[in-house]
Parts: structure tokens; sequence; C-alpha cells
């Protein structure tokens, strides 16, 4: 078979995974080294793919080979894709030459099972241990960790990769067991302990390194224990949206939990596309891209916005229809809270707590805080939110400032239809 | 006042700028009565030393330093301008500093009259340096932002194609790029960190960079050059064809978002990215194939890889609602292997809703006859996810209570009442919860089992819920503290605080609440102590 070929086959089998940063890991440069590679804090988008998502990394399956039967997945065992494999060697290769290229930050490297967990844990392992080691490669390497390899293997996966991660797949252990036989919740939430564990030990030795500094002549520079390597980037995961009939106010706990319990990064969710050769066990139409969005802004509203995840999505009613329990499709979820606790608003701009300047509709963190810097030494007014570029005709709705006031505007019954956008057809391509 | 004409060398001489503005604002001249240009740069040094890049700059935190060498020296000849008697003194925030190094590189002509108005400003406005939605500062900022930006999809966006030398020299990679501002040496010093063993050359319509890598004995070099052709640039190489490959089939045809793509990729950059070429094709083949996707009947399951013997299927979740009381049929009549039964039957129990949530069941470990079995309240965050019980902060205050008194922890039976971590989430994180009486009642034969098994002769309880799980009543830590007590089968049990009680506790009487505490556990040193 071709390289073309088996690209080709292994890039297919990888497009599932949504998780692409190359961000978030140590600062590294090839100055002084023998080979090529830096990395520079946050990561670099090198090419958008048609459908929006960014290309960052090398995204490829070692093989799509597996034995494990997921029905969510295109590579399961059952399945009729064609099969490849690369050798540990050709995807050394690849990476190298579209990193030469400047087409990517490093590599994202998987693998379906084969074998066993740990022979396949220990090719995903030898790939990247000859990129750092064999040709002193300092770009990024995002390795898909195997939950049921060895805590050894583990280990040495996170001396050569930037991020780890173990996908969780379905918010539920229920879920899992349903559509992945072979896949065990509380294996994957044990593997991510391990990680978390060897994360926070190598960073605590960091800063104890960093700490201590050996002055050994007063003309040397203080020298540093070499700090222990894991992960620098830490550890993400994913989830599919859609293959079980989870809702959002479950999901976004399962986040939560994920992010408390274990440090994640990243929780990516994926809305589950239908797959070529999709088992019949499966709903074959998507979900709509929408919710996986609104999943993303939830997300974000927990990490960045002091949202607790219950208090994002109402709990479904007893005997309630369609809709609880969900996030709202055509208003995102910042928006759809604030409508609900109407009492909590008109917010102050000028004397309102920072925590509920950030529960502002349409004020990004970044809004926020210069109208803090800003109202220490003036007063706000409607101009400066105008060159603040933030949505106006949204934020004027729920905030109070020197020369505005939203009056009845915010009781009114048609407030959630005026500030709803305006569906527009998708073009191919819009100006 | 009449106005002046300054003319500067160059579309990015900062150096220039800064100087002259120095000058000007000493002298008191306004922002309205100055000019500003540009001097098409004379011939450019081609051995120029590295600028620094902006993203780390060094910056002096003041405007009127004289300043420094190695970023900003001042041309050999010209003498600092001499302070005018009440001319305004520049002393400016560094972040300001960083700022004008940045908006410098911006193509707007009206850049500089921008910056020396916002100098102007900071001088005789004290209030401007924190409003950040100030016009002036905000237009000044968005073309900061418009910059870097652009640096950052130069970063992205250059393509080198290779060049095999005649001679057999190392492979030349070069790239054609076409910035919107005047980037190219800002960036350069990224290429080098990144590429740092390899030839390369970047061409541009103004600039043109190329890097030799170090040899013997010879130090890497940089060398500007001036603009370039888009002719002169390489084409496509024969392993381009598998970037091409990878672009096709890493996208998903099932989610086109030709918006979202274009935001981040703008068309502009498409004439010189060779992936784009393939973007209107994919994106009209995507609407037939979903299409053909979903219409497809789902597929009869091929196994064609024989499933492996041996695959673990055991240790399968349970059903998070299911209610088990999964105790081994049978448990061994050997007391090491009926504990790793019972540790392996924990991690399924759902008796109450707590082990849901948690990582793991966290059970007891310890020689298997240990003469002393010390019981706390249930797993924290640390043991929670490492598994094993007092490994967080109370675990190393109970490991030095063990030094202190002279125990061992090896001969030590450790365990908990409740075996599942129980918390709430205060943000990112996980916050202990005293487990309810129910959940306690629910966990106690786990406990149970292992006293059989290990049938010590003594236990530690470490405050209320292991001292209830043990006595088999509700107990008054404090008031029974530092006291043997019987248990429902004549078991002797010590009572004292838990140890996160006195991490809890008031700092300034710590080391007192310790010594106490000390003085509790001292009461079973004999037992702990003995020879199993």
């Amino acid at each position: 078979m071709t390289l073309q070929r088996k690209l080709a086959i292994l890039a297919d089998a990888a497009k599932y995974d949504a998780s692409c940063a190359s961000s978030g890991t140590s600062k590294r440069s090839s100055v002084g080294g023998a080979g090529i590679g830096s990395t520079e804090g946050s990561g670099i988008c090198h090419s958008y793919a048609p459908d929006g998502r960014c290309i960052s990394l090398l995204k490829i399956l070692l093989t799509n080979f597996c034995q494990y039967d997921c029905l969510y997945c295109v590579n399961r065992v059952s399945s009729n894709v064609p099969r490849a494999r690369f050798t540990v060697q050709e995807v050394v290769d690849l990476t190298l030459d579209f990193y030469r290229r400047n087409c990517i930050e490093g590599l994202f490297l998987s693998s379906g099972i084969i074998q066993n967990p740990d022979y396949t844990m220990e090719q995903v392992v030898e790939v990247a241990r000859t990129l750092r080691e064999d040709h002193d490669f300092r770009g990024y390497i995002h390795l898909k960790t195997i939950p049921d390899a060895s805590p050894e293997l583990l280990r040495r996966a996170g001396l050569y990769a930037d991020r780890l991660s173990i996908n969780v797949e379905l918010p539920t252990d229920q879920g899992l067991a349903t559509l992945a036989p072979e896949k065990d919740g509380a294996a994957i939430r044990r593997s991510m302990a391990n990680l978390r564990v060897h994360i926070d030990d190598a960073r605590g030795a960091a800063r104890d390194a960093a700490a201590v500094s050996v002055v050994s002549m007063p003309t040397s520079m203080p020298r540093r224990a070499a700090a222990p390597k894991f992960a620098p980037a830490g550890q993400s995961t994913q989830m599919i949206v859609g293959a079980d009939a989870t809702d959002d106010r479950t999901i976004l706990s399962t986040s939560a939990n994920l992010y408390g319990a274990y440090r994640l990064r990243r929780v990516y969710y994926s809305a589950f596309s239908p797959i070529p050769d999709a088992s019949s066990s499966l709903p074959l139409a998507a979900p709509p891209m929408v919710r996986e969005h609104r999943l993303y802004q939830a997300d974000w509203l927990m990490r960045f916005y002091g949202f607790a995840h219950d208090e994002i999505v109402p709990p479904a009613a007893p005997g309630d229809s369609a809709g609880g329990g969900m996030l709202s499709l055509d208003v995102d979820p910042k928006l759809a809270w604030a409508l609900a606790h109407r009492d909590r608003f008109p917010v102050d701009l000028n004397a309102a707590p920072r925590e509920m300047l950030l529960r502002v509709p349409g004020l990004g963190v970044k809004a926020v805080e210069r109208l803090l810097m800003a109202r220490r030494v003036r007063r706000l007014r409607s101009d400066d939110l105008k060159r603040l570029h933030v949505p106006l005709k949204k934020v004027m709705a729920f905030v109070e400032v020197a020369d505005h006031r939203p009056g009845h505007a915010l009781e009114a019954a048609d407030l959630a239809a005026r500030l709803k956008p305006v569906p527009v057809q998708a073009s191919l391509f819009s100006a | 006042m009449a106005t002046q004409t300054i003319t500067l060398d160059g579309d990015t001489d900062w150096p220039g700028f800064r100087r002259e503005a120095r000058g000007l604002l000493t002298r008191q001249v306004p922002p309205d009565d100055i000019v500003w240009h540009t001097r098409e740069s004379a011939e450019l040094d081609l051995f120029a030393s590295l600028p620094d890049e902006l993203d780390d700059p060094e910056a002096s935190g003041d405007f009127a330093d004289a300043a420094s060498p190695a970023s900003v020296g001042e041309a050999p000849g010209r003498p600092a301008p001499t302070p005018h008697p009440g001319g305004a003194s520049a002393v400016v925030p560094p972040a300001f500093l960083r700022l004008c190094e940045t908006v410098v590189l911006h193509e707007d002509p009206a850049r500089f009259g921008l910056l020396y108005r916002l100098l102007w400003r900071l001088v005789h406005e004290p209030g401007l340096r924190d409003d950040p939605i100030d016009p002036d500062r905000v237009r000044a900022q968005h073309m900061a932002q418009a910059v870097r930006r652009d640096m950052h999809k130069m970063k992205a966006f250059v393509r080198f194609r290779s060049i095999e030398q005649a001679d057999g020299g190392a492979t030349l990679h070069v790239a054609w790029f076409e910035p919107f501002h005047h980037i190219v040496e800002a960036v350069a010093s990224f290429f080098v960190r990144r590429f740092t063993s390899m030839r390369w050359a970047i061409m541009t319509p103004e600039r043109s960079l190329r890097w030799e890598p170090a040899a013997a004995g010879r130090e890497g070099t940089l060398t500007f050059g001036p603009g370039a052709r888009r002719e002169d640039a390489p084409p496509a190489d024969a392993g381009e064809a598998l970037w091409l490959t990878y672009y096709r089939h890493i996208f998903n045809p099932a989610r086109l978002k030709l918006a979202m793509m274009q935001k981040e990729m703008p068309r502009r950059y498409w004439r010189n990215l060779p992936e784009a070429e393939l973007i209107t094709p994919l994106s009209v083949e995507a609407m037939a194939r979903s299409g053909r996707m979903i219409e497809a009947p789902a597929s009869v399951p091929a196994r064609r890889i024989a499933p492996v013997a041996g695959l673990r299927k055991h240790a399968r979740s349970p059903a998070p609602d299911a209610v088990l009381a999964p105790m081994p049929q049978a448990l061994s009549s050997d007391p090491a292997e009926a504990l790793s039964q019972l540790r392996e039957a924990t991690q399924r129990c759902r008796e109450c809703p707590i082990g849901a949530h948690a990582t793991q069941a966290v059970f007891g470990e310890g020689p298997v006859r240990a003469a002393l079995m010390v019981v706390g309240e249930q797993p924290g965050d640390q043991e929670d996810l490492r598994g094993r019980p007092f490994v967080g902060p109370s675990g190393r205050l109970f490991d030095r209570a063990v030094a202190d008194l002279g125990w061992a922890r090896e001969t030590l039976y450790v365990t908990n009442a409740v075996k599942h971590f129980k918390f709430e989430l205060r943000g990112k994180r996980r916050i202990h919860k005293t487990p309810s009486q129910q959940e306690a009642a629910a966990c106690l034969h786990w406990l149970e089992s292992e006293v059989r098994q290990v049938r010590p002769r003594a236990l530690v309880a470490l405050g209320a819920t292991a001292a209830r799980a043990l006595l088999g009543r509700p107990v008054a830590v404090m008031k029974e503290r530092g006291q043997w007590h019987a248990g429902p089968q004549g078991e002797q049990v010590l009572v004292t605080l838990h140890p996160s009680a006195l991490l809890r506790g008031d700092p300034a009487l710590q080391e007192e609440a310790y010594a106490r505490w000390l003085e509790d556990l001292a009461l079973a040193t004999a037992v702990a102590q003995a020879v199993a």
C-alpha cells in the first residue's frame, strides 16, 4: 500500500477527534539543539479545513485496525472501512516533513487497539520517543492514551508528550456500557486520576526546583536541577454528543466533575456525525451542530464566567415535554440565563461587582476587565460600550450606564424575540 | 506655531520615532503641529542584528531613559536633545512602549501622528493611563491587534518548499509570503527559533530573510535583503502532494462550516496556500457526500478481525442506578485472599449514591494480621485519585504522628469507615462533604468484613464517623477522646480526633492541639508496637 493511500485512510480515521490544541505547554526552541521545533505558549493554527476546524497538528491514527466494537466509532471491529497501518518510521518521517514545510505545530497520535492495550500503547510511545530522542524534535506532541495500558507506559508517554488525553467518549457509564462494551468508565477515570497525580507531582517538583537555586560561585549563574517533565500541557478528553439520549444538563455535570476531579485543560464535545458504514443501532441523522456549539459556550461559562454547572440548564420538570434539561438552540446560554433571571438586571456598570458584570449577555472577560479599569477614573457612558466592540443591542438591554437605562424593555415579553439572532440562509461563501 | 515635518528612516524606524518624539515633547511641540513621513530605507545592512521579538520585549520602564544599546541604539553623531526648561518629562508606563513598538509596524501612515498624540496626552492628562476605553487608546489598541494578528498569520501561513542543492549542499527551504503590515523583521526570530538547524529563506514584496544554520566554528546568521517577486519563489515540490492528501482527508464533510473557516483563514491569504485550491471542490462535494452517507442503509457488521481472547470484560462499571450488594459469593478462607476479593467488590458497590461520582473505592491497606487497625472517615481528593488511604494532607499529619510515636505505618492496617469520596464541586475544586448517616450505615458491612479478616487486637477511631461505625452509637468525640471504649463485640476502640480537624483548627493553637492528639494516640503505642 502506498504512503499516500495509508495517509488518506488514517487521516480519515482520525478526523472524528475534535481536539486540536497545541497550546499551554512549556516554552521551547530548537536553538542549541540538533533538530527543529519550538513551542511558544499559544498554539498556531496552520490551516483550516472547510469544516471550520483548525489544522494545528498532524492528526492521524497509527492504525485503524481495532479489536473493540464501539458502535459510534467508524473504526470499530465490525465496520467495513478500509484498514491500514503505519510503521513507526513512516509517522516520524511524515511529522518531520510537514513540520519543515511549516504546515503543523506537531503530532497528534492515536490508534486502534491491536493485539492488546499495552502493545498498542508501546507503539504509540515509540513514535514519540523516536521523534524526541533520535531527531531532537522540539515541537508539540499530543498522545491519545489507551486507558487499559499499564501505568508504566502512561508514565513514559508523559515523558515525551506535551499533552495526553483519554476520551470518556460518552457522558454516562450506562451509555458506555451500551455502546462500547469493551470500554469501562471506571477504568477511564482511574487513568485520568493517575495522569493528574503524575502531572501534579511533576509541577510540584518543578516549583521546588525553581525555588531552590544553588549559587556555588559568586560569579556563576544559579544552577537549577532539571525539572521532571510530565505532559506540561496537561490532559484533555472528548465526549460524543448525540449518540445516546443524555441531556445537556447531565453532560455539563459530567464535565464539571471531570474538570474538578482531574484538572482537565479541556473537555471537547463532538457532535455525533453520521459515519460511513454506520451501525444500525445509532441515529443516522446528525444532531444539530448548534447543540455542540451551545455546549462549548456553556463550558466557557463554567470555566471563565463563574457559572456553576447546575445553573446553566434548568432541570427537566416532571412531565416536561421536550426541551427540559437541554440548552436552548436559538439563544446562547448566557442570554438564556439572563432572560430567565431578569430580576437580577439591569446591572449598573458603574457600581456592580465583577461577578455580575461577567453575567451580562454580550460582555466578555476582556471587556469586563476594561470596564472595571475605566470606571475607577470616570463614569462609564454608552459611548464606551460602542468602542468596546460588544454586541450593543444585546448589552444595552441589560445594563445601566450614566446616560442609559433600559427602562421597561427588560419586562417586555418580546425581549427574547428581539434579541434572537436573525436566521441566515447558509451560502457557500458568505462575504 | 509652524508645522514641522519629521522624516523617519523607513517604515519600522522605532528608534528614530522614539528619539524624535522625545525631542518634540521636550520642546513642547503639540501633536497638531507635526507631519510625519517615512523614507524608503536606504542601503540595508545585510548583517543587521536580530530585532527583539515583540512578543516578549524587555521594555524599559522610563520613556525618558537613554536607550539601551541592545535594542534602540542612538545613531552615532546625533546628540541627544537637551531638555528644555519647562519641558514635559516623559515618564510613561512600559506597556505604552510595548504598544508603540507594535503600532509602528502598522501600514497606516497616520500611525506616528496617533502615537505622538497619545504620548502628548499621557504626559498632559494624568487620567488617561487608567482609561483603556479612551478613543485614541482604543484606536492604537486596534492597530496593535491588526499587527499582532498579521504576525501570527505569517507564523501560520508561511509555507516552505524545498530546493535540492546541485552541489550536494544542505537542502534550502524557501517560502513566499505577502504580509499586510511591516512585520517581516519582527517575525524573523520566530523562524530562527523554530528552524534553527534548517537552511531557509522567506521572500516577501518588501523584505527578504535568509538563515544559514551554524556550521563548524560559525554561528548561524540571519540576513535581511530587499523584497522579491512571487515568480522568484520555487514551484510545488513532490512532497506537497502528501500534505494535500492529508488536508483532503482530515476534513469532515458532515460538518461544513465555511464562514468559520474564512474568519480564521481570510481569502486574501489563499493565493499562497497550496491547500486553498481544494476548498471549493471539497465543499461542493461535501453536500453530496453527507447526503449519501445518511441515505445509505445501515451496514451489516462484518467482523473481519477475530476478537482476542483475554480482553477484559470484568470490572464492568455497574449501572449508576443499580442498587447492588456485590458481596463476593464465596469468601476465601485465606484472609489475604479474602481482603483482595473484598477490595475488588467495593469497586462495584453502589449501595449509596456516593460511588457513582468518585474515581474509585479506596479500601484499607496493611498487613493481614495487624495488631492495630486505624479507621478514618472517608477518602479525600488525593486518596480518591491515588486509590490509597491516608495519602493527602491528613495522611501526612497522621504519618508525622506515627513517626513521633515511634510506630511503623507498615505494621498498621489503615482504612476508612466510608469507602468512596463524597464531595461537592465549587468551581474547579472538589470540597469534602461529610457522609450522611445512611451512607455510613450502607458502607458499614465493608468495614465489618475488614475487621473480621484482620482481627486486630485494638482499633483507633479517628473522628465521629469512624467512632460511630465502630461503637455502633453516636459518639461525642470531644468528650470521649483519649479513652478506650468497648465495641459491640467487645473490641477495644480508642477514640480521638480526625487529623483533618487539626488542620482546620486555629493555626495559632495547632501545635498544642497536635500535642494533645499525640497523647491520645500514645495510649495505643503498646498495641502498635506489639509483634503481630
